[in-house]
């Protein structure tokens, strides 16, 4: 069973190989499918494989590049990446990063980054998973009201509707996006971008996890466009991310490049399953990984507060993640699955 | 517990004080033992250790490029499924 087992250079461990095909397949299933690169899986993935930590996330980020490359080709051919959209976006994503990464140094010099980082993490995932359950529930109250009233809802309505409110702001100059049908202020994409990149640089997170909701929510992006548009941002910000850990000597090359074998099928997965599921299937589940994720930050947090259960705790939170990525990218390969299935039998009888 | 093996990671640490009014210590700089490896992963190893930018350089290439070559592949597989990849029906509900 030696063969199994595959010598990284660089971070000179052992490796299951084979293990790092498949994490790179169940990412590529879920960052193909919620438009996201899936950094706060990978990272104990690549623990639980042996991997030091000081590389795990370099070299997720570097893996994640390529990852999401491929992610945005298959969704580039569905038309849902806005391309205007996203290099508008990229401005303030990038600055919005280096204003976080900077705040970081300094609360690193008084010594209060581990708590506040974990702690601003928690109440960011408890902000975004209200929102989306609570756009959800918006969203059946106007479907019943609409049926009691006898009347049909546009396929494109949402619960939430902030956008509406912010598209109001027509500071020169305003564009019309396209792909992503909004018309609005350039300072509207590039301010909320602003503060995206500037909560990934503070939470050392790829972005993605804030971004998509930010896209819906503030910008009125339909989901199947925020999908696409998001993972297209992931790589210009991945490929920068890359370059900076690698730089630092924090990248395990080999390991990305076998992961992003298991990711090229998995993102082909993903992005075809996003045509089986509607805007509102993609987003509860969106929901469900958040809540998943901010319960293994409170793990954490008990396991740093309770050095006599930390252990326990510890483990807890990586099987948790490990489980909701399994049973994730499960859920995802069968409904592409079935919908591939319905769409060829429905293609044979015509 | 993780454990790191023995004689495969240097770790050079430089060390950094580190008080509240003053700036962070030096980061931790690995280097890749490349004694027991030949060939390619040698020389992969020793641009690693030898010059962090022409290894930056390298990643920063080959990363997109084996995700385009991969999406190609893949990408055509599935275009043989039969499978419609040029439209979808953009709906919330």
């Amino acid at each position: 069973m030696d063969w199994l087992f595959m010598l990284m250079p660089i971070a000179g461990v052992q490796v299951f190989w084979p293990g790092l095909i498949i994490l790179g397949l169940g990412v590529g299933i879920i960052g193909g499918f919620f438009g996201m690169g899936g950094g706060w899986m990978v990272t104990p993935g690549l623990n639980i494989l042996g991997f030091p930590m000081a590389f795990a996330i370099g070299t997720d980020i570097t893996h994640m590049a390529g990852n999401s490359l491929i992610s945005t080709m298959r969704h580039s051919k569905f038309g849902n990446v806005d391309y205007r959209l996203g290099l508008t976006m990229v401005i303030g994503t990038v600055c919005g990063f280096e204003t976080g990464a900077q705040m970081i140094m300094w609360l690193e010099r008084i010594g209060k980054v581990d708590m506040a980082v974990r702690c601003g993490y928690l109440g960011l995932l408890t902000l975004i998973a209200w929102l989306i359950f609570t756009d959800v529930a918006k969203k059946r109250r106007k479907d019943r009201e609409a049926r009691a009233a006898g009347k049909t809802l546009d396929a494109l309505s949402t619960g939430i509707e902030w956008h509406k409110t912010l598209h109001k702001i027509k500071i020169p100059p305003v564009i019309h996006f396209k792909r992503a049908g909004i018309r609005c202020s350039a300072w509207l994409p590039i301010g909320v971008s602003f503060v995206t990149g500037w909560l990934a640089g503070v939470l050392g997170i790829g972005g993605g996890l804030v971004r998509m909701p930010a896209l819906i929510y503030l910008l009125g992006c339909p989901t199947h466009v925020t999908v696409g548009t998001d993972l297209f941002e992931v790589v210009i910000s991945a490929l920068y991310g890359s370059a900076s850990y690698t730089y630092k000597g924090r990248t395990e090359l080999v390991a990305a490049m076998i992961m992003l074998v298991g990711a090229s099928v998995g993102a082909q997965i993903g992005a075809v399953a996003t045509k089986y599921v509607k805007g509102y299937g993609i987003r509860i589940f969106f929901g469900v990984a958040v809540v998943g994720c901010a319960l293994s930050i409170i793990f954490k947090l008990i396991a740093a507060a309770h050095p006599g259960v930390r252990i326990l705790f510890n483990n807890a939170a990586t099987l948790l993640i490990l489980g909701l990525v399994a049973a994730m990218s499960l859920y995802i390969f069968i409904r592409f699955i079935k919908g591939a299935r319905e769409e060829l039998a429905m293609r044979r009888r015509i | 517990m993780l454990r790191f093996p023995r004689g495969l990671i240097t770790a050079l640490l430089l060390p950094g004080v580190v008080s509240a009014a003053g700036e962070g210590g030096e980061a931790i700089v690995f280097v890749a033992d490349s004694r027991s490896l030949s060939g390619v992963a040698a020389w992969f190893t020793n641009l690693y250790n030898e010059s962090p930018f022409y290894f930056t350089l390298l990643t920063v290439f080959i990363v997109p490029t084996m995700g385009l070559i991969l999406g190609k592949l893949t990408g055509s597989v599935m275009a043989r499924s039969g499978i419609d990849l040029k439209s979808r029906v953009l709906a919330e509900h």
